[in-house]
């Protein structure tokens, strides 16, 4: 008998994974950070643009996915936290959109704005981009200012169900150090796996030894941002729900005691943390191993989806509200009805067959690594 | 906390459709251009020409920059419902957040995975996963517009649901009745084909101009043949579609009709308007001045009312009828007399009182009470929406755009299927080079192509005011709570970086087509 609660765990599960991936295929945007650094010449600038934007419309989609996944599964947050943080959003989104025509256009005849303005719209979306989303999924521990009541929608006046509580409209959560952590953290790691995918896919002596420099670089900061975001939250507060009020409460170390009482999402965050460290220190050793990013992406998918589980799962609030505890969204206020999640996950059942087109299509397209020539003979290159 | 202001309402709206309407520039494009040249690639398959090969590389050029700016126009539509229309998307989440889900997993992954394949595979896979991969890009876009107009067509016409007074919103309760309403059906047909007819109209376009400039003549003419054949089968259909729209709309929306008509006083035996002029100096529904400065009918008696309800005698009611009620109705939703506008208003409130109360029996724990509430809810629920309007003037879209954006857009159907017709028979002659005149005014009909598109969503979308669910939920009570300046600044925003990236991307076109199909490579 699948249950109600049990449609919307798998739901959770999701969306915690589609955050994973989502985290994952940041590379790109980590690689739009470093073309004006890593690549110093014309032709190396082109390699990188190149190996990056065949690939740049799978975050992207896989973004605009997470968006309609969470509408349908979680709509409450999707209407709370769209329309009540709406700067951070809006500033998201805005790159996004300066990213979709940068690759195209940058070297197109007749672009206007010249080459170089498209590539600096790559490098902001690649800076803000992964920033920003990384510091919007740390509201998800520290809270966020709203105020949730549904009974408003009855009000003659202003018939609004979910409210901000301050002008900032999301920006304010940049005041919370534990916020910049997080942005900072998925920012280098976004890095850290570029420099693994192009040391993957290169076929370029100057740009692979640099690489190899870069690594340590963006590395070293993500370890220190990542461990001591992780450290301060399983110590800190977490907003507990009260399975019998259903109200919701600061509890000590309640991250900490999620992990524990579920040994399974721990073994899953550890896994991907020994993942992720084996594809950089792997690399970090020898200059052979070229396969790190599948190690330490893998590894992100794992750790990143186990960190959003134990912010949903095991009567957790996955969205809190700092100011009123009591309007915090759980998986259990804010999810669709039975039915349409019942819609829904029959739908789900095609996701792997998704994910196997897109593999395949991956496999066959990247036979062998990508140098110069290749992109000069390419019609259609970047 | 900001208080909901008018203006608010005003900037949300016109950020909307401004961005809609942005990506609606690109969108139908990528429908049309991408069956051209899919076809062009089948026939480069089938008969082994490399003609039919370059012939599709150029138009796959141009179909990928017009791509990369529909992708871009596009992302901030999937999030904007959250953004400014935050209660709404609460409200019917429920239901309207499924097809947005769906066609991200189904349609968009589809979608970029093979159009890397499209673009970058030529010498990495075989001929026949190529072309495979070119259609699958091309029903991946499809398959969007699939799912993007099942959600517009379900707030046009909300089927398949069922309000939750606890949860305070509605909910789905029938999937497939969404999924295959008539409605959402006529509107992804209607759409998707007028898609095609821009595709066609652009591809005559610029292949005429090629022949006016006496250059890839042979190209030009490859090219004109296969969109001509296929803009008259689109224009075709568009024309029974866009029949189907409009009896749709009278049957679901009669306000609609109505504003669409420029029909204040409905009557029996109502005929067509062919054409006409809005005297601007109406200014009340019900001040029995005549509408119209001046309109000429198509001379079929009681075409009107025979296209609406398929029978030349049925009344057709116009805005002062829908707002005075007491006529009897003959379209589907409501039977018997028609309810007055004051009517359909007290029962609203009768609805949103009755929530009010429900709520507050449940929380003092009185099940009896709340039984009863409930039921007065349930039963005056297909009105809820009237509950939040005050003066029936606010029912009333906007006659004159409504009016004249469909009566253009009628018209444009009509010239286009002339054109496209015109312009085979030149080419079965085979003299159509010598048709100065005629590549001239296929060259110039790129832009009306565009026009005719925009002009249909003006008609759904402003026709449908006040609603953002019909009969369910105006517009008003479907915002966010954020400032009308936060909106304005964004709608700024968003206006200038869209504007700036079209003109780049006119200019990348027209060096593009400058160049021609002869070089193989970008540069
Ligand atoms: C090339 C573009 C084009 C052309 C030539 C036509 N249409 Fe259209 N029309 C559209 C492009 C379009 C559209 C952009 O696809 C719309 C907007 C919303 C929709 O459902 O389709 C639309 C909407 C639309 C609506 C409103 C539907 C609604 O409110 O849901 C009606 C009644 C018609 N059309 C009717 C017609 C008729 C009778 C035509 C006769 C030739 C016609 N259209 C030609
Ligand atoms: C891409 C083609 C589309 C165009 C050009 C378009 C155009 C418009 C226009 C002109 C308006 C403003 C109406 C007014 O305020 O008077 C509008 C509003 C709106 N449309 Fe569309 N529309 C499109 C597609 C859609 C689709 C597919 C949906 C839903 C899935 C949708 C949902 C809305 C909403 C929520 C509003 C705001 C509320 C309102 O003002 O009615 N639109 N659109
Ligand atoms: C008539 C209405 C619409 C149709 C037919 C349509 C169709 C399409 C198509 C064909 C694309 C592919 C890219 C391109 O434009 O070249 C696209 C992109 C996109 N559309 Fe629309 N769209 C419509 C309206 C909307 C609306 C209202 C939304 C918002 C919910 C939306 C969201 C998107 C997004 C996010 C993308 C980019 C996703 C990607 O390809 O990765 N569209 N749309």
């Amino acid at each position: 008998m699948i249950t109600y609660s049990i449609l919307q765990h798998y739901w959770w599960l999701i969306i915690s994974l589609l955050g994973g991936i989502l985290t994952f295929l940041l590379f790109i945007q980590g690689g739009q950070s470093m073309i004006f650094s890593l690549a110093k010449t014309e032709d190396e600038r082109r390699l990188i643009i190149n190996i990056l934007g065949r690939k740049w419309e799978f975050t992207f989609t896989t973004l605009v996915t997470f968006g309609g996944a969470v509408f349908a599964s979680f709509p409450l947050f999707y209407s709370t936290s769209f329309g009540g943080a709406y700067w951070v959003w809006m500033i998201i989104l805005f790159c996004f959109v300066m990213q979709a025509v940068a690759y195209e256009f940058q070297r197109k005849p007749g672009n206007v704005f010249g080459k170089n303005t498209y590539r600096t719209f790559l490098f902001i979306n690649g800076l803000l981009g992964s920033f920003l989303l990384g510091a919007a999924i740390a509201t998800f521990f520290t809270g966020s200012d709203f105020n949730v009541n549904k009974a408003n929608i009855t009000s003659s006046i202003q018939p609004v169900i979910s409210s901000w509580g301050n002008p900032w409209h999301g920006l304010e959560a940049l005041l919370d150090v534990r916020n910049w952590l997080l942005g900072l953290a998925v920012f280098f790691l976004a890095r850290t796996q570029a420099v693994l995918y192009f040391i993957n896919r290169l076929d370029n002596e100057v740009l692979e030894k640099r690489s190899h420099k870069f690594l340590w670089y963006n590395a070293i900061p993500f370890l220190i941002f990542f461990l001591t975001f992780v450290i301060w939250t399983l110590l800190g507060k977490g907003f507990a729900i009260d399975p019998l009020t259903n109200s919701v409460s600061l509890e000590p170390y309640k991250y900490l005691h999620n992990f524990l009482e579920m040994p399974v999402v721990l073994i899953l965050f550890l896994l991907g943390v020994v993942g992720v460290l084996w594809g950089i220190i792997g690399t970090v050793l020898s200059v052979q191993f070229k396969s790190g990013i599948w190690y330490t992406g893998i590894g992100t998918i794992l750790a990143v989806c186990s960190l959003l589980l134990i912010v949903g799962f095991n009567n957790t609030s996955f969205y809190p509200s700092s100011s009123d505890l009591q309007s915090s969204l759980t998986i259990f206020n804010a999810s669709s009805s039975r039915f349409t999640l019942t819609v829904m996950s029959y739908v789900s059942i095609l996701i792997p067959f998704v994910l196997g087109y897109i593999f395949y299509t991956w496999h066959i397209m990247e036979k062998k690594r990508t140098d110069i020539a290749d992109v000069n003979g390419d019609d259609h290159a970047y | 906390m900001e208080l909901l202001d008018a203006s608010l309402l005003g900037w949300s709206r016109a950020q909307f459709a401004m961005t809609a309407m942005y990506h609606w520039l690109f969108v139908p494009l990528t429908l049309g251009l991408g069956v051209i040249m899919a076809v062009m690639e089948t026939f480069y398959l089938t008969t082994g020409k490399e003609e039919w090969k370059k012939a599709t590389k150029f138009w796959m050029t141009l179909f990928g920059v017009n791509f990369a700016i529909g992708v871009a126009t596009g992302i901030i539509l999937e999030f904007e419902f959250g953004t400014n229309w935050s209660n709404y998307s609460w409200f019917v989440g429920d239901i309207f957040g499924a097809p947005l889900a769906i066609e991200g997993i189904l349609a968009f992954f589809m979608e970029a995975t093979f159009i890397s394949i499209m673009f970058f595979g030529w010498n990495k896979v075989g001929k026949k996963f190529h072309l495979a991969s070119t259609w699958l890009t091309v029903s991946g876009a499809t398959l969007s517009a699939l799912w993007i107009l099942v959600a517009n067509a379900w707030m046009q016409y909300p089927v398949g649901m069922e309000f939750n007074p606890s949860m305070t919103r509605n909910e789905m309760i029938n999937f497939w009745s969404i999924l295959l309403s008539p409605v959402a059906i006529n509107k992804f047909l209607h759409t998707v084909t007028s898609g095609w007819v821009l595709g066609s109209l652009f591809v005559i376009g610029i292949s005429s101009w090629y022949l006016i400039k006496k250059r890839e003549i042979e190209f030009a003419l490859r090219s004109m043949k296969v969109a001509a054949i296929f803009g008259i089968v689109a224009t075709v259909l568009i024309i029974v579609t866009g029949d189907g729209s409009a009896y749709h709309v009278s049957q679901r929306q009669p306000m609609k009709l109505a504003a669409m008509e420029g029909l204040y006083k409905g009557k029996t035996h109502n005929d067509l308007v062919a054409f006409g002029i809005l005297d601007p100096d109406k200014k009340e529904y019900n001040d029995d001045k005549d509408p119209y400065l001046f309109k000429m009918n198509i001379p079929i008696p009681g075409m009107l009312s025979y296209l609406a309800y398929r029978d030349g005698n049925a009344f057709v009611p116009g805005i002062k009828d829908i707002i005075d009620g007491g006529y009897q109705v003959k379209h589907a939703g409501e039977k018997g007399i028609a309810l007055s506008f004051a009517e359909k208003h007290e029962r609203g409130k009768k609805a949103i009182e009755a929530l009010s109360a429900y709520q507050k029996d449940i929380n003092a724990q009185d099940t009896t009470d709340a039984n009863i509430q409930k039921a007065e809810l349930k039963k005056n629920y297909p009105y809820f929406g009237y509950g939040y309007l005050d003066k029936p003037n606010e029912l009333i879209p906007n006659v004159p755009l409504t009016f004249y954006s469909f009566h253009l857009m009628v018209m444009l159907g009509m010239y286009f299927l002339a054109l496209f017709i015109v312009v085979l028979f030149f080419i079965y002659r085979k003299n159509i080079q010598r048709q100065k005149w005629l590549l001239w005014i296929s060259l110039f009909t790129i832009p009306l192509g565009y026009l005719a598109g925009e002009l249909g969503w003006v008609v759904a979308e402003v026709g449908r005011q006040p609603w953002a669910i019909q009969d369910v939920l105006p517009v008003q009570a479907a915002l966010s709570n954020i400032s009308a300046n936060s909106v304005k600044i964004t709608f700024f925003l968003f206006l200038i970086l869209f504007t700036a990236l079209l003109v780049a991307e006119i200019r990348i076109m027209l060096k593009q087509i400058k160049k021609g199909s002869e070089s193989e490579t970008n540069l």
